[in-house]
């Protein structure tokens, strides 16, 4: 029988007769009639929106973002490009886990907690901080809900949160984190850096018993590895402020161990392994110590028992209820959410970014620990390397700050930075350009490759 | 031994067992060669970082790709998504997610880093721009910002617009109005923003109780959050009054767009007198939920407030061409900054805007007409009782004297999803529930019967549901009083 479906939507999948049926069993005579919307706000205008096959929809976007220019991103800044194996796609993508939703039904949905847990578990080894939520949307909203948390639990009367000088903390993240404690008294100051790093110095002098958090980034924006982490964690310390760390997946498992330092909260970026390229969406990081537990935002998963109640079919002995000792999962802590606790819950945050979580820990486990420490060392290797050679080009100099590097670069050019950016895009290549004379660069394996050829390209441009 | 596998028994039910395979520590660091910092020290051999900037180890799981892949193919076969079956949970919107929308999102040239110049990505500023006029023209709202990476972040965004429309005016206004039955995001996005929240109680049929509402606006209301309809499913009928009310007294009408797939094509919030409003693309707009997100909350304004919308937005440009528009980035001129580190949720948005054109004006209509009718047609097939009428794609069932969340766990046991209990609060025991346009009559119909079933059970039968499932029923106290959120909470406990 064909099914008798005119150009409604090709999703619903009730035939002429079938809708007929159920409207005859709920009484009306036309769907029409279900709709109790007073005439005065009916709509009966059009969207003026063409209803198009697939293949036309695929077609045209394939068209339109063939528009994107071709190029080779030496891009990063808080944004990276690490391969992602096929094995990510392939399982991730499967709907029993794209389909499904938040964890509310944990008897039937053990498998997303399980994998979220071990997500947990990933972030709480990297950092050896003991909790970590399974997600917050990026490493800019998972910072402004850090500094939340630090006016909550704050020890002092102090409201002032501080961050690294506009050219370390990207502009972006500044303007989240200036929202999200617009409606508390909190205060976002800066403090400057010295030559790529924390200039600790200065920071002694800002850091008082106002201060409720200091926030500082490993690697740093602009790729610069610090070199004194635990004296700015003790600096903060000193007047029972929080000490917050950005950094993100792959930095984490190379470089210091953040509770090693003393880090109260670490957050940042995710998304890093197992989300590719994708105009800047993430996952974010957000992980603390113990004592925070109740103060977290997100959701997190706990690992508890079933409990077998008398009478079940598994102990028909007429027992008392029980834990049968098998392990499950289940969301947990919940009374710290927005669905319980309303306003008065740690964070507004309800759907998340659960299923990059599950990339994030999917990707993870495929390079597993020497995987990731060789890909995070690499970073390192590729940066001081690519570095090296623009620098003996005449006419740059790189790196600019005197440090180790992660990833990325900044360069100081001879001619305005903006000129070279443009002519570099000729040639096939997108740098950042972050000031007038300053330029940086990104490379890891997704682009290491063309690596000599951007060389080549510099060398033409100078 | 960190490393948990599930093995299926006989039964079909599955036992937990820690992996022969202990997991692997990796030394880091330990480049003697390189102390010192030498900024050349990549040999290839050792630690490129002297030890002092290193970690000391690292301890994870070291396994083989078809290990991993048995791994989460088993995890994924005890989950369950919309493609396993209904999934009528209440105000999720939980529809199919069109495979196509998946392909197209991972088209390579769409794979661009937020930094590229704009002229290098016309392409994607072409579809972002696309969809920000369709959800303008589907939400009769003049102006749309897509970067808002959820609902609650997109309610959040839309009270800040709020907010800085009452401070440009000189406007000191500290509170924001909720009806108690609203979804928790709306009191908590009103907190965040620094707002007093003024809780409306409901009138007896569930709406915006008018003198209520008359008794709380004053000139300290910044905006009352609505949702329409509302989270029982009735449509606001006295919508241009309440409107007519915040608005004479100074204040704004923000949607909270969480039950939109009840109105499409038959009445728009901009028309109803709404200035603000915010699109769950993941519900209406069928992007996947994937297990708790990524989602999308576009915000979309009144011409009025499209100057405080984040930053940037999207908008056509001049060209040399005369047939192909060009794209640019724009801050509105008094944008209230960002929500989002970037520009959202890319991926989503590509996934809306694909469903969107695949359903086009008279498909969109029609799945708020499905979906309507599919919530009527299972109301109207279930024993327990649905205290608000009329309802549109969602009904608020009562379980009467039995426990609401019992009967759900029963449900399980019956192959269902069941719907989502215990909310709204002023419904007791509610089952709040959404089966959505996708579900054909034969399902509804198996639904019903697993409501049905429950409604005819005795409390103790209840009570130990649910037994067919994955696991037995979770015990959550024990998981609240003694967190163990890691493998080394496992550890530590001797397991």
């Amino acid at each position: 029988m064909t099914r008798e479906r005119g150009r409604g939507s090709p999703f619903a999948p009730h035939t002429a007769a079938e809708t007929a049926a159920m409207l005859d069993a709920v009484g009306v005579d036309d769907e029409e009639a279900l709709f109790d919307i007073p005439d005065e706000v009916a709509f009966d205008g059009e969207f003026g929106i063409e209803p198009r096959g697939e293949a036309e929809i695929r077609a045209e976007l394939a068209r339109t973002f063939a528009k994107n220019d071709d190029l080779t991103e030496f891009l990063g800044r808080g944004h990276y490009a690490h391969y992602v194996p096929s094995l990510v796609d392939h399982l991730s993508l499967r709907s029993e886990f794209l389909t499904s939703y938040t964890q509310y039904q944990p008897e039937i949905t053990q498998g997303f907690l399980q994998a979220l847990f071990e997500y947990q578990s990933l972030l709480v080894e990297l950092t050896g901080l003991p909790v970590a939520n399974c997600s917050m949307y990026d490493a800019a909203t998972a910072l402004a809900e850090a500094a939340r948390l630090a006016g909550r639990v704050r020890a002092t009367t102090g409201a002032r949160v501080l961050v690294p000088e506009p050219a370390f903390l990207r502009a972006g993240k500044r303007g989240v984190l200036d929202n999200y404690v617009d409606g508390t008294d909190l205060s976002v100051e800066t403090y400057p850096m010295d030559d790529g790093n924390v200039d600790v110095e200065a920071l002694s002098e800002l850091v008082d018993d106002d201060a409720v958090m200091v926030y500082a980034e490993n690697p740093t924006v602009r790729g610069t590895i610090e070199e004194r982490i635990d004296e700015v964690a003790e600096l903060a310390h000193e007047h029972d402020a929080l000490f917050c760390l950005g950094s993100d997946v792959v930095a984490l498992s190379l470089l210091r161990e953040p509770a090693s330092v003393g880090t109260d909260v670490v957050v940042g970026e995710a998304g890093v392994l197992g989300l590719p390229t994708s105009y800047g969406m993430g996952l974010g990081i957000f992980a603390t110590r113990e004592e925070f537990l109740r103060q977290v935002p997100g959701r997190l998963v706990g690992a508890s028992e079933e409990r077998v109640a008398p009478g079940a079919e598994r102990n028909g002995d007429g027992s008392a209820a029980e834990a049968s000792g098998r392990r499950v999962y289940t969301l947990t802590l919940q009374t710290r959410e927005q669905h319980i606790r309303k306003e008065r819950a740690t964070s507004n945050i309800c759907t998340n970014q659960a299923w990059v979580a599950l990339r994030t820990a999917m990707h993870a486990m495929y390079l597993g620990p020497s995987g990731l420490v060789e890909l995070a060392e690499d970073c390192v290797r590729r940066a001081a390397d690519l570095a090296g050679r623009i620098d003996d080009i005449v006419g740059y100099q790189a790196p600019v700050h005197d440090r180790h590097h992660f990833r990325e670069f900044a360069v100081r050019c001879d001619q305005p930075a903006a000129a070279i950016a443009e002519d570099l895009e000729g040639k096939g290549f997108a740098v950042h350009v972050v000031d007038e004379h300053l330029l940086q660069v990104c490379v890891t394996d997704a682009n290491a490759a063309h690596a000599d050829a951007l060389v080549a390209a510099f060398e033409e441009v100078a | 031994m960190y490393y948990d596998q599930a093995r299926y028994g006989q039964n079909g039910e599955y036992e937990p067992l820690l992996s022969e395979k202990d997991s692997t520590t990796v030394e880091v660091g330990g480049a003697a060669s390189s102390a010192g910092g030498d900024e050349n020290a990549a040999d290839g051999d050792g630690s490129p970082l002297p030890d002092h900037l290193t970690r000391d180890s690292l301890t994870l799981p070291e396994l083989s790709e078809p290990e991993l892949a048995r791994h989460y193919t088993r995890l994924s076969q005890m989950n369950w998504g919309v493609e396993s079956g209904p999934y009528p949970l209440g105000s999720c919107t939980m529809k199919y997610n069109p495979k196509f929308t998946e392909d197209a999102a991972g088209d390579p040239n769409a794979a661009v880093h937020p930094d590229r110049s704009e002229q290098s990505v016309q392409g994607t500023l072409e579809v972002l721009h696309g969809l920000q006029e369709y959800l303008g023209r589907v939400g009769g709202m003049d102006a749309v910002s897509l970067q808002p990476p959820a609902g609650a972040a997109g309610e959040f965004a839309g009270i800040l617009v709020a907010k800085a429309y009452h401070e440009t005016r000189g406007d000191d206004r500290t509170e924001v109005i909720i009806p108690s039955s609203a979804h928790g995001t709306n009191f908590a996005s009103a907190a965040m923003a620094g707002y007093d929240v003024v809780e409306l109680p409901s009138d007896e049929d569930g709406r915006v109780d008018l003198e209520a509402l008359r008794a709380a606006v004053s000139d300290d209301t910044a905006a009352l959050m609505l949702t329409n309809p509302n989270t029982v499913g009735l449509f606001e009928r006295d919508i241009v009054e309440i409107a007519e009310i915040v608005h004479d007294a100074g204040g704004l009408l923000y949607y909270d767009g969480a039950n939109l797939n009840a109105l499409l094509g038959r009445a728009r919030p901009g028309d109803m007198g709404f200035d603000i409003m915010h699109y769950n693309v993941h519900k209406t707009f069928a992007t996947p939920h994937g297990g708790g997100g990524p989602g999308a909350g576009p915000v979309g304004v009144v011409e009025e407030l499209a100057e405080f919308l984040p930053s940037p937005r999207v908008r056509e440009t001049e060209t040399d061409s005369l047939t192909e528009p060009g794209y640019e980035l724009f801050e509105p001129e008094r944008s209230i900054g960002k929500v989002h580190g970037f520009q959202g949720n890319w991926l989503v948005l590509i996934k809306a805007y694909a469903y969107i054109a695949r359903l086009g004006d008279e498909g969109l209509a029609d799945a708020s007409a499905k979906a309507v009718l599919n919530a009527n047609y299972l109301g109207s097939r279930i024993d327990y009782e649905i205290p608000y009428a009329p309802f549109h794609h969602e009904f608020a069932a009562t379980a009467g004297e039995q426990d609401a969340a019992d009967v759900a766990k029963r449900m399980l046991d019956y192959g269902v999803h069941p719907p989502t209990t215990k909310w709204p609060e002023f419904v007791p025991e509610a089952m709040l529930t959404e089966p959505t346009e996708i579900e054909n009559r034969e399902t509804l119909d198996d639904l019903a019967a697993a409501f049905n079933a429950a409604a005819s059970e005795d409390d103790e039968t209840l009570a130990t549901a649910p037994n067919r499932t994955t696991a037995r029923r979770i015990d959550q106290a024990s998981a609240a009083r003694d967190p163990r959120l890691s493998w080394h909470a496992l550890e530590s406990d001797g397991e």
